[in-house]
């Protein structure tokens, strides 16, 4: 198993590199060059600043000389001075929005797992009956549901018709006069609609995962073997066929990382979230460049942790890799 | 010709199959309809989708405008219509682009293996870290949102999964004994490749271009809803809603229809993709 970890590790600089050229690609994609562009659509964009972008890109100096100099910040986390007329540092500007969108992420992650891991494992052991059949073109919809069209239809139903949920931000504006019980409690109700359609749209690929998955597994030898051997068919299903069904879903949450992580820009921007997708977004409105960059190359390297730790995880859970080399 | 009639009869096989899938038949109904009425968008469309009557704003459906009218008085449904045409066209092109691309890189890694192999399957594992939202976006910010710049960046966001599938299919097809058999009459990589390995490969990328569609019209949708899609007047389902949405409360249709079109289609494409994999793939099918 160290093996393999170590070889995933060991990738990682080489994945690093990938990414940090590829996001100084797209910088440069801009015809003339990030400043001139900023001049020229960007009339906010004063001399002043077009100056520090020069001097922190080095962008009279040769390409190859630019790259090795952004990268060398970029690995201290100095990502430059945000354009907006905060002109606060990008990094801090990340930094204190990662624990927003992070948390809101998880959270749908764990319900996607919740509820989409027992949806398919039902779905395959009932394979053609009527639950079968409605939960396939259940998450089908949920599939092609556009997520901010979902999001609009909950809001005006329970936000606007019922009033039973709010609507948008983290936290109420009386927030800071209630008590820690109903601090707690608005928080939570803030987040069920944005947690909910992030979770929705989501479900559909896992659950036809694991329903494809079991019924690929209930197939196998061993299983076969288990109800020779006259096991009942409950200690087949569940400790024979469930838990090698389970095994790849880790890898598959791991994957599931720059959906989420993409999906938040839409998600934020409706519900007024401030987390890392709004913080997004209004970067490209306003053509903050080095916050573009920055969130770019963040979000990249989050969703190479998430893969690595997916398959340390994998490594760890599954006895053919662990005790392996 | 026993080779030929085998095809055939594998073909009809899949058809078949495929015609017992009530839901695939259903999604590719959908689609056939829809690509009908968005290639010929002004023979259906009544109504001019762009004359603003500023007498009809905001009304609701009736018999002159079946699905209403938006803050401009344009005809709804005729703008819905005109609206099919731009976004299944963003669909197609987007899903070419995605498949040709990943359709070459994967016959490249699959086929020569050893330092193409990995240089470029290094470089899908580097691509696929990019939210491909942020990435879309990011392109956008700095080239400007143009229909044409939408088409071909969700295009080279979405061909690494088209080049994964295809570059397992080629690794185990190039080890066939009818491979060996071109290769002794002398058949050129090339050859062997376009005429031997790609043809065989073809149909899960078939599944991946359909989902691929879908995939595309979703996004064009998501990136209209943020003002950076197609811009208007050019009308696309995903610019329609955004600008209904301000309405939602008074004009409900500006908001509905378009949403509904959307999730029909790309339930269409999905239903259909999933039912050509299960006919292709019978195993999957087999209990």
């Amino acid at each position: 198993m160290l093996r393999y970890i170590l070889r995933r590790v060991l990738l990682m600089p080489v994945m690093l590199l990938g990414i940090s050229v590829i996001s100084f690609g797209v910088m440069h994609l801009a015809p003339g060059g990030p400043v001139s562009l900023a001049s020229d659509l960007n009339p906010k964009v004063t001399a002043e600043a077009r100056a520090r972008l020069n001097a922190y890109y080095g962008l009279d100096k040769p390409l190859h000389v630019q790259y090795v100099n952004w990268l060398s910040r970029v690995g201290r986390f100095d990502f430059g001075d945000s354009f907006a007329p905060d002109g606060r540092k990008v990094w801090h500007k990340i930094r204190e929005r990662i624990p927003v969108t992070l948390s809101i992420n998880l959270l749908s992650e764990a319900i996607i797992f919740l509820v989409a891991v027992p949806l398919g494992l039902y779905a395959a052991l009932r394979r053609g009956s009527f639950f079968d059949r409605a939960s396939t073109v259940g998450v089908f919809v949920g599939f092609a549901m556009p997520g901010f069209w979902l999001a609009l239809l909950l809001m005006i139903l329970f936000g606007v018709k019922l009033g039973w949920l709010p609507i948008s931000g983290l936290v109420s504006l009386e927030y800071d006069s209630l008590s820690f019980a109903g601090k707690m409690g608005d928080r939570a109700r803030h987040l069920v609609l944005p947690v909910f359609v992030g979770a929705f749209s989501g479900l559909a690929g896992l659950s036809r995962f694991m329903r494809s998955n079991m019924l690929e597994t209930i197939r196998q030898d061993y299983i076969a073997t288990a109800r020779a051997k006259g096991l009942s068919e409950r200690v087949v299903l569940w400790r024979h066929a469930m838990r090698n069904a389970l095994l790849p879903v880790i890898t598959i949450l791991g994957l599931s990382v720059p959906g989420l992580l993409g999906g938040s820009v839409i998600m934020e921007s409706i519900f007024a979230i401030p987390g890392l997708g709004q913080l997004f977004f209004q970067g490209v409105m306003s053509r903050d460049y080095p916050l573009i960059l920055a969130e770019l190359v963040l979000t990249a390297f989050l969703t190479l942790l998430g893969n690595l730790l997916a398959d340390v995880g994998y490594a760890v859970a599954d006895p053919r890799i662990r005790t392996g080399n | 010709m026993a080779n030929v009639t085998g095809a055939n009869s594998l073909f009809l096989d899949t058809a078949r199959r495929l015609s017992r899938n009530r839901l695939a038949v259903a999604g590719g109904a959908v689609i056939l309809v829809l690509a009908v009425v968005s290639v010929f968008p002004t023979f259906f469309s009544g109504a001019d989708p762009s004359r603003i009557d500023t007498a009809n704003m905001l009304a609701s459906p009736s018999s002159v405008h079946p699905l209403g009218t938006d803050k401009l008085g344009r005809d709804v449904l005729s703008r819905m219509i005109h609206g099919a045409h731009i976004s299944l066209q963003v669909g197609f092109i987007s899903m070419g682009i995605a498949t040709a691309i990943g359709l070459l890189m994967g016959l490249c890694a699959g086929y020569y293996g050893g330092w193409a192999d990995a240089v470029i399957s290094r470089f899908i594992d580097v691509m696929l870290c990019f939210p491909s939202f942020f990435l879309i976006l990011s392109v956008i910010a700095f080239l400007g949102p143009s229909i044409v710049n939408i088409m071909v960046v969700i295009g080279l966001t979405g061909w690494m999964g088209v080049a994964r599938l295809v570059r397992a299919e080629t690794l185990s097809l190039k080890e066939r004994d009818f491979v060996a058999a071109a290769r002794a009459q002398g058949a050129g990589d090339g050859r062997i490749i376009f005429r031997h390995i790609l043809p065989n490969a073809l149909a899960p990328v078939l599944v991946s271009a359909t989902l691929g569609v879908a995939g595309a019209i979703l996004v064009e949708s998501g990136l209209s809803f943020l003002g950076i899609g197609v811009q208007p007047p050019t009308p696309s389902w995903g610019n329609i809603l955004t600008a209904g949405k301000d309405n939602i409360e008074s004009a409900w249709w500006l908001s509905l229809y378009p949403g509904l079109a959307i999730l029909v289609t790309v339930l269409g494409y999905n239903l259909l993709g999933e039912g050509i994999q299960e006919a292709v793939d019978p195993r999957l099918k087999a209990r």
